[in-house]
């Protein structure tokens, strides 16, 4: 039967926004395929409760692993049982780092064919194809399965959630032996935060800086321009500049931090990298400051300005205030 | 301990990159460089024989790819590495991931390394994902995206961000790990380094030396099947300034800004 297994993430007693769209794109595409979206959810004591309401998002059955959070190869392990015991045509994750990781150690442990960054699937003649944008986004990809299993991983925020279901999924244990290197590998800490607590997803105005700002100080230039908007204007930063330790975790944009659509976007020393776009490319407008005329944020932006920050963004926060003030 | 770098060439940052119209695949002839990201690797693995934590007794990078891809083994070498291993052979050609991570993994056994690195991405196709299908083969354990890692209580003590924000995971060794590129600044080779890199031992293998199944590789193995590519839905291009009097810039900006009404 061609039913699809969609690995659902689970944190503090709560569903990742894009397993549950993962989850809701399989119970679309099942229904095409003429089979069921199963989801399988791993942890410590998952509560039944909870992996139930899967069923509001389509999912017909729910599969609960016992086995340590967080870590990429028990749920290796514990999909490969499922999809030996039977049934399965699809193995789909919704976007984010985890699913990356099982899907690939999946893909190693089946044989099997796996595209990543898939950014829509269809079904053709009960089989799925999958499209995966290439080339800094300039072509898409089209991509079929030759193997018993297809491994579909998706970009972040590329499956929509939807609550089509109306009762609870069953609820099933699934046991499952763990490989020797799942066991090698022990979470000492988890989602731990570093930096302060801040809010960007309630921003209308997001001042957004990456490694053009050149140092942690450089931020002082983002945070003048948001304090000149007002109060419904904050700061956001790109992954690289958080790792390096110059803004807090809460503010990070992109595939393992947060997903904003805020009024206006304003870039500043930002390339574009693929993993910064999809976490604000639904921004109503865009604007990119940048001194490299070649950044590929120019490609998504509305109004880029190729120049040098350090220049720009003073006069501009003079400007806003001025405006504001008059 | 033994570390493997593996190793990847990729298409110049600076040069376009094209599908070739009649596979549907990426054109790699224009490819030319060391994978940035790998560099990360590379550094990630003097520090630790530099850190003096573990004992290394040796770096080998390790690449898969054509001829040319021997250029991006000298700059491995010219970076740190001590020798250099190169698997090509015409029945690879167009393997997918899961078809490269099985060939890679093959020859990685041929080392016994108890430690394989690797950059987080390459820059020009596969994301995040050969580090997890060579662990899978290799039996090994395995992290990707690690942006600190210390030898520590006889194995690696790596941190990371994931979902809800940084984790840190205790791996045994022989391990697989990604490194992200915030990990380290990998420096720049001297003169001498680069002039000695072809000197270091290379060697070339070809499938069978690694024993590969030829059954398992190229294109017509790999069971992820690229049929066909298209244009993304057009987007209006936007609007660009060059910045050459800032006043007058700043003027435009804020009236594009007020058009909107987004002051």
């Amino acid at each position: 039967m061609a039913n699809i297994l969609v690995y659902a993430l689970h944190y503090e007693g709560a569903f990742n926004k894009n397993s549950l769209g993962a989850v809701s794109e399989a119970a679309k595409l099942a229904g095409e395929i003429g089979g069921e979206a199963h989801a399988i959810v791993l942890g410590e004591n998952v509560p039944r409760d909870l992996a139930a309401t899967l069923g509001r998002y389509g999912a017909k059955k729910v599969l609960v692993a016992e086995g340590p959070e967080g870590l990429a190869q028990p749920l290796v392990d514990a999909m490969a049982k499922a999809i030996a015991d039977g049934g399965y045509s699809y193995a789909l994750f919704g976007g984010g780092l985890l699913g990356f990781e099982i899907g690939a150690g999946l893909a190693a442990r089946l044989g099997a064919g796996v595209v990543m960054e898939v950014t829509a699937v269809r079904a053709e003649g009960g089989k799925l194809i999958a499209e995966r944008p290439i080339l800094g986004d300039s072509a898409i990809s089209e991509i079929e399965y030759r193997s018993p299993v297809g491994i579909v991983i998706g970009r972040l925020n590329a499956f929509e959630i939807r609550e089509t279901g109306d009762a609870d999924a069953a609820v099933e244990d699934l046991s499952f032996e763990l490989s020797p290197q799942a066991t090698r590998a022990k979470m000492l800490i988890r989602g731990e935060q570093r930096g302060a607590d801040v809010d960007i997803e309630g921003a209308d105005i997001l001042i957004a800086g990456g490694r053009g700002l050149g140092k942690a100080e450089g931020f002082k230039l983002a945070e003048d321009l948001a304090a000149a908007f007002g109060s419904n204007a904050a700061v956001a930063a790109t992954r690289a500049v958080v790792d390096a330790g110059w803004y807090p975790y809460a503010a990070q944009i992109g595939q393992t931090g947060k997903t904003v659509a805020p009024k206006l976007y304003l870039a500043a020393g930002i390339s574009g990298a693929i993993q910064h776009k999809v976490g604000m490319q639904g921004s109503e407008n865009i604007v990119a400051i940048n001194k490299d005329a070649n950044a590929p944020i120019f490609e998504f932006s509305d109004l880029g300005v190729v120049g040098d920050l350090n220049k720009i963004l003073p006069k501009l926060t003079d400007a806003v205030k001025a405006k504001k003030a008059g | 301990m033994k570390i493997c770098v593996l190793v990847k060439e990729v298409p110049d940052a600076a040069v376009e990159k094209r599908l070739d119209p009649s596979t549907g695949r990426m054109d790699r002839s224009g490819e030319k460089n060391l994978n940035p990201y790998d560099t990360h690797a590379i550094e990630a693995a003097m520090q630790i024989r530099e850190g003096g934590a573990a004992p290394v007794e040796e770096i080998v990078a390790v690449t898969m790819g054509p001829e040319s891809a021997v250029r991006a083994l000298h700059k491995a070498v010219s970076l740190g590495a001590d020798r250099s291993i190169h698997l090509s052979d015409p029945v690879l050609a167009g393997s997918d991931v899961a078809a490269t991570g099985y060939a890679l993994a093959k020859t990685l056994e041929t080392e016994s390394p108890d430690l394989v690195l690797l950059g987080q991405q390459s820059d020009d196709g596969e994301c995040y994902t050969i580090g997890a299908v060579v662990a899978d083969h290799l039996g090994m354990p395995s992290l990707t995206q690690v942006i600190k890692m210390d030898v520590a209580d006889g194995g690696l003590r790596c941190e990371r961000q994931a979902e809800y924000g940084y984790d840190t995971v205790q791996v045994e060794m022989p391990a697989v790990i990604s490194v992200g590129d915030a990990i380290n600044e990998p420096r720049y080779p001297s003169l001498k380094a680069i002039m000695g890199a072809k000197k270091k031992p290379l060697q070339s293998m070809a499938a069978a030396d690694a024993g590969i199944d030829t059954g398992k590789v190229g294109g017509d193995n790999s069971a992820a099947h690229w049929t066909a590519a298209k244009a993304p839905p057009a987007k209006a291009a936007g609007e660009i300034i060059e910045d050459e009097d800032t006043g007058e810039t700043v003027e435009k900006i804020l009236a594009w800004l007020d058009e909107r009404k987004l002051i």
